[in-house]
């Protein structure tokens, strides 16, 4: 039997260059993801809604502010979605376009998720990292305080504070902001606690690398998984807080809108029969919330995968 | 356990003691005092008020008053903006309404998404499975804003077969919508939690063993899955109970239904702090009251937990 030596060489090389590159759990991890059909989908959904977030305005014939008075005082018969008048999405009760209002309130509900997961993920991450890194002491009062805040009715808290302090768009994300972190802290301080008596902590220690740059450089670094996975499912939850809130008028003011007060208006219409008023702004923050939840089911699979 | 009980007291009481403070320097700290209004009162006027409500003490005999009377007389002071009612009164109005519908809420939630979660795991990747796991998905993104205004149009407007608001303790067909607008994303949300925890118990060793020794397949699940399974939707259940009554404000709205949530909003609106702060405490009462509850059954039902 003669050994093709040719064909040998080129398994030898081909083991090598496999035993040097090596798979990382990270893109084992991406490989995961790509290959889970829902989070595919909804990443893909996100994609599309973001497209139409950024470049829906150019789409639309009419602005978010202008009143059409043609379909005025009769939207229930004149103002239905149509391609001949460019209301795409047909016109609100006072004849505005529906298609540049739900343009604009895509807007403003993926800027409050994305801004309150934000505020979440860099002061519940530090906080959280702080405390289980310090331990002892300050660990406890560290704790104690999240406990405290967490037993506060907050969405009461909220409105008290929308109410008392003016109904702005900064009022609403450092309301949000406010309570937001808590459980990522939670969430954080228990991985912490777990990756503190590594090995590579510990020789950073030895080697008298500070404490506050053990926890930026090496403590931090290697919580994003958890991290990322968790502000995922955050961004949903911030726009459900905030639509909750802009339902009851309390959120976010006209001329601006999000899909909360868009959905609030198409409720209190829909019994005039103009159904799509309800039904747009509706259709994109359900399909919405999906792509966040997909993705995120996704991400915690593809990092944490039991059944390998 | 009683010192476990005793010590989760001693930090409940703090908390609400911190939440009634921060609430009133809250409400100081806001622009404008409860009679700012378009046109100014005259300074005698707006001096008598203030010497009427207590407004020109100094702040700390302010909060202590405050706190006091709550904490002894259990007495919110008189609501701002009508003169002849007080907080106690317009709280008595609303919370019977609230505690119905939201007890309701909570217990259907509670019972279907349990149910729905351990039929899913028990059968897994068959039909059954598929249609619980599909329903608590969609479920997941229909809250209780959502699912009020889809409610109302499907069973009222289409069908015609429950009114569309309104409220009526003898009359249940007023209760069936807001129950169903509140627990319908908990209900979802502890399906799926169940479904998993009920799996990875199933898999575990002692299941097994109870197999093994020949115990029919149901008494396997009710006398050994279950318990442990309940673990993690018993730690959930905190945050359902305070989403029911905070879901109060968006029911009473939608459906007229005059809980405790209208009080708050109306008082929202109405800028009359006396009542947002003390149905804001009253809620934060209870919300702290039910995680001492949950608490306290999570140690009852895990025998792993020593305190």
């Amino acid at each position: 039997m003669v050994i093709d030596e040719r064909k040998m060489r080129s398994l030898a090389a081909r083991m090598a260059q496999a035993e040097v590159r090596g798979r990382s759990p990270w893109a084992d991890a991406r490989r995961r993801f790509f290959r889970n059909k829902a989070a595919m989908a909804g990443l893909m959904i996100l994609v599309l809604v973001a497209l139409f977030a950024i470049f829906g305005g150019q789409a639309a014939v009419w602005s978010n502010e202008e009143l059409d008075f043609s379909v005025m005082g009769q939207v229930a018969t004149m103002g239905a979605p149509s391609w001949s008048n460019g209301h795409y999405f047909g016109t609100d009760d006072l004849g505005r376009d529906l298609f540049a209002r739900t343009v604009q309130g895509t807007q403003i509900s993926l800027l409050v998720g994305i801004v309150g997961a934000g505020i979440a993920v860099i002061v519940g991450t530090l906080y959280g990292a702080v405390a289980g890194y310090v331990g002892g002491r300050t660990d406890q009062a560290m704790m104690r305080l999240v406990d405290i805040l967490m037993s506060i009715p907050y969405m009461f808290v909220l409105i008290l504070l929308l109410v008392m302090f003016g109904r702005s768009m900064s009022m609403l994300f450092l309301g949000i902001g406010l309570i937001s972190w808590l459980d990522m802290a939670r969430i954080v301080r228990g991985q912490t606690l777990s990756l503190k008596n590594r090995e590579f902590i510990e020789a950073a220690r030895a080697t008298g690398v500070p404490t506050w740059r053990i926890i930026t450089r090496h403590v931090v670094p290697n919580l994003l998984g958890v991290v990322a996975v968790y502000a995922t499912l955050l961004v949903p939850l911030m726009i459900l807080t905030e639509s909750f809130i802009s339902f009851l008028g309390l959120g976010v003011q006209e001329p601006l809108t999000s899909w909360g007060a868009l959905i609030s208006e198409g409720a209190g219409t829909m019994n005039y029969g103009t159904l799509w008023q309800l039904a747009f702004p509706l259709f994109f923050f359900v399909i919405t919330l999906f792509g966040f939840f997909f993705v995120g089911d996704g991400l915690r699979d593809a990092l944490d995968p039991k059944d390998r | 356990m009683f010192a476990y009980i005793l010590r989760r007291l001693a930090i409940a009481v703090p908390t609400l003691l911190l939440l009634i403070v921060l609430s009133f320097l809250l409400m100081h700290l806001a622009p404008g005092g409860p009679f700012t209004q378009e046109r100014a009162l005259p300074p005698q006027v707006l001096a008598n008020l203030n010497a009427k409500y207590g407004l020109d003490d100094p702040l700390w005999r302010q909060i202590w008053n405050y706190v006091w009377g709550i904490v002894v007389h259990f007495d919110f002071g008189p609501s701002f903006v009508y003169p002849d009612r007080t907080v106690n009164q317009l709280i008595a109005d609303g919370f019977p309404v609230t505690l119905t519908y939201g007890s309701l809420a909570f217990l259907a939630a509670v019972a279907v998404g349990i149910t729905l979660g351990t039929l899913a795991a028990i059968r897994q990747n068959t039909w059954l499975d598929y249609l619980a796991v599909g329903i608590s998905i969609g479920a997941q993104v229909l809250p209780n804003f959502v699912m009020a205004p889809l409610l109302v149009l499907v069973l009222t407007l289409w069908l015609g077969w429950l009114p569309g608001g309104g409220w009526s303790f003898s009359d249940p067909s007023f209760w069936i919508m807001p129950v169903i607008a509140l627990s319908t994303s908990y209900m979802a949300s502890i399906a799926r939690i169940t479904r998993s925890s009920m799996l990875e118990v199933l898999g575990s060793n002692h299941i097994r063993t109870a197999r093994a020794k020949g115990m029919p397949e149901h008494r396997v699940i009710l006398r050994h899955a279950l318990r442990p399974a309940m673990l993690p939707v018993v730690s959930y259940l905190g945050p359902v109970f305070v989403s029911m009554i905070t879901g109060s404000v968006v029911i009473d709205i939608y459906f007229s239904t005059g809980g405790i949530g209208k009080a708050f909003v109306d008082s929202a609106l109405n800028r009359d702090y006396a009542v947002m702060m003390g149905v804001t405490i009253l809620v934060g009462a209870l919300t702290i009251l039910f995680n001492l509850v949950v608490d306290i059954l999570y140690a009852w039902i895990d025998p792993k937990i020593r305190y």
